[in-house]
């Protein structure tokens, strides 16, 4: 049987998504532009089986949700910039005591209360370095309607793969557009749940590690009794200073995000295959920037697309490769130059980088980032840092 | 009656506490209660949050979260959501419970989710070295009031009350057969229970304020609180160590508040039913 298209909107679709994946807990605070999607789920979960609450603020929002993802359900936020400043520090916890929990992080104009209503792409390095410490990292970005949906179901699989926090990074633009979706047969009892302990009660240790570095789980009040802490911890969970056993875990938890190639694959192309500049674009940008090379090269210019689906690990690899096969590339995205550095050091001078950025609210049009293919060289809207 | 000793982690000790410390006196009250209720210790779960106090739960055998700074009362809320049928304990301070996390414990009281929350109340942060807290006594000394506390203290327990805690009771570590049966009276409430627990800093705060050896404190708290009943009417905060000039009433003891409201847990099942129900 076909499935029926229907005209979704980005953050109804996240939570379709969630909801697929297996989400049976939601714990959110209201901002601006994400709030329908906790709007969505204080209506559909109870029907699910599952509980949504709102919380005081954002920093219990998570709180919860890592309470929650400890007693055995997949569990999710969602917020905005001032609430994902907020969430930072359980960002951080849930890294550190490896407890798979999805956050959602719908971008607006900031720093501070900003642009509350206008979309902004300026989240992606505190979605990278925003919490305090070498923490691990792992930050989608879809760049549709449908994707958000299929995004969110994938952070649930690798929350649950990995054993850790990851975060889905979309603009106002994407959570508010409606798109017509055909939205995928769900998977059956959602995506597939955390490895638990195989062995018995008195022998588990929370953080002795499979041999792909990711230890199993155990749901609290399962019969497994353990400790779980933000203090660096050994094996068995429990504090330790010893620096050789800091140093493995801090290590193991950060190599274990690149298991993340699994489940998502990092980039996606278009029309790069012949192309002499490259554009990279994320979100909603990506979106721009397809119409801006449909329009180079009815003008001639062979231009092609490389999105990064996923932003953190960033995808140096694939950057790498496609910058050495053009003459340029272009950086285009809603902030002062935040991916165009992470692009530079990627591509470390095999082609110049072109920065089209802009951070006042707006989207950037076809036509800005056309003009930046064209001028193959930094004019106009360029980079703000030093 | 077992021995509370299985409820320990013994390869965790030496525990982290000073000596002199009575945070062990209201741990001991603690597991005493846990094993007087009978609750099975695979469905326990002790959530702390950071502090002297909140090293306690890495001590205790059962299911242990040591959260972040003041935040315990919302991953507590997470985990009895996600499982109703475990009883869930909170171990906070008063620099955790009632600075950082004052939000958080506020709320959880006001939603009177079915969880126990035990607060250390020593005046004083300990973990950092014995800096002010929202619960020194005026003109008290610590390392971040030099010349005297010029703040007003917390009152914790009428705090809580207005919040909505559906169980407020103070003890003190002076009187652990009281406070254990203070504890137990808690976990066996249905909806958010608060005990403030009134302890010593003898190594910060006492050393700062000249308050004596540790038996001289546990003395002093005998000599400045009084036991009531099923009563809140603390004219101030409960100020165990007053500066020596500063007289203050005695403290009130006992349950302060016990009463019956909708519990949350058992709330958010009645829509579930309700909203699968309207879905069928």
């Amino acid at each position: 049987m076909t499935r029926p298209a229907q005209l979704l909107q980005g953050n109804a679709a996240c939570a379709a998504g969630a909801i697929a994946a297996g989400c049976r807990f939601y714990a959110g605070y209201p901002i601006t532009p994400s709030s329908e999607i906790a709007e969505e789920m204080a209506r559909r979960l109870p029907a699910a089986g599952g509980v949504f609450v709102q919380m005081e603020d954002e920093i219990a929002s998570l709180a919860a949700v890592i309470g929650a993802s400890l007693g055995g359900l997949r569990a999710m936020t969602a917020t905005s910039g001032p609430g994902f400043s907020l969430m930072q520090e359980h960002i951080g916890f849930a890294a550190m005591a490896e407890v798979p929990c999805v956050i959602v992080n719908v971008m607006r104009g900031g720093p501070s209360t900003g642009l509350p209503t206008s979309p902004a792409q300026g989240d992606v390095m505190q979605a990278r370095w925003g919490t305090h410490g070498d923490v691990p990292s792992l930050v989608l970005a879809p760049a549709s309607v449908a994707e958000v949906y299929d995004h969110t179901l994938k952070a649930f699989a690798l929350a649950e793969r990995l054993r850790t926090p990851v975060v889905v990074l979309y603009d106002e633009v994407l959570a508010h557009m409606r798109e017509e979706v055909v939205l995928p047969e769900p998977p059956p009892g959602g995506v597939p749940g955390r490895r638990r302990p195989a062995v018995p009660p008195p022998a588990y240790r929370p953080y002795a590690p499979d041999p792909d570095g990711v230890p199993p789980l155990a749901d609290f009040g399962s019969g497994y009794r353990f400790h779980v802490t933000g203090l660096a911890h050994d094996e068995g969970g429990f504090p330790t200073q010893d620096p050789a056993t800091i140093a493995a875990h801090q290590r193991r938890r950060l190599a274990k995000v690149a298991l993340f190639r699994e489940i998502i694959s990092p980039v996606d192309t278009w029309r790069l295959e012949d192309a002499e500049v490259a554009v990279v674009a994320y979100g909603i940008v990506a979106r721009a920037a397809q119409e801006a090379i449909e329009e180079a090269r009815a003008r001639g210019l062979r231009v092609g697309l490389l999105r990064p689906a996923v932003l953190w690990p960033f995808p140096d690899r694939e950057v790498a490769e496609a910058a050495r096969a053009v003459r340029a590339v272009v950086v285009a995205e809603m902030n002062l130059g935040q991916v165009v550095r992470e692009v530079e050091r990627a591509v470390a001078g095999a082609a110049p980088v072109i920065p089209c950025c802009r951070a006042d609210g707006h989207p950037i049009t076809p036509e800005e980032i056309l003009e930046a293919v064209a001028a193959r060289e930094p004019a106009g809207r360029t980079a703000s840092y030093g | 009656m077992g021995d509370v000793r299985r409820f320990l982690r013994l390869p965790q000790m030496p525990h982290v506490l000073c000596p002199g410390c009575s945070h062990g006196i209201v741990a001991g009250a603690l597991l005493r209660a846990i094993d007087r209720v009978g609750l099975p210790q695979d469905r326990v779960a002790v959530v702390a949050g950071i502090g002297c106090s909140s090293r306690l739960p890495g001590m205790m055998d059962f299911c242990t979260l040591h959260a972040t700074h003041g935040r315990a009362p919302a991953f507590a809320t997470g985990l009895k959501l996600a499982r109703p049928e475990l009883t869930v304990i909170v171990i906070t301070g008063d620099g955790d419970g009632l600075a950082i996390g004052g939000n958080h414990l506020i709320h959880a009281a006001r939603r009177n989710i079915d969880v126990t929350c035990l607060l250390f109340n020593n005046e004083v942060y300990g973990m950092t070295g014995g800096q002010l807290a929202p619960t020194t006594p005026e003109g008290g000394v610590t390392t971040t009031s030099p010349f005297g506390n010029i703040e007003p203290a917390f009152d914790a327990c009428r705090l809580l009350a207005a919040a909505g805690a559906t169980f407020v009771a103070r003890g003190v570590a002076y009187e652990p057969v009281v406070l254990e049966d203070l504890i137990a009276r808690g976990l066996s409430h249905k909806g958010f229970s608060f005990i403030e627990v009134l302890t010593d800093c003898p190594e910060y705060y006492g050393r700062y304020n000249r308050l004596g050896s540790p038996t001289a404190m546990l003395a002093l708290q005998k000599r400045s609180s009084r036991d009531i009943d099923a009563r809140l009417h603390s004219p101030r905060a409960p100020v165990l160590h007053p500066a020596p000039t500063r007289p203050v009433p005695a403290v009130d003891l006992g349950v302060l508040v016990q009463v019956e409201r909708p519990e949350f847990t058992e709330r958010t099942r009645r829509v579930m039913a309700h909203a699968r129900g309207a879905a069928g």
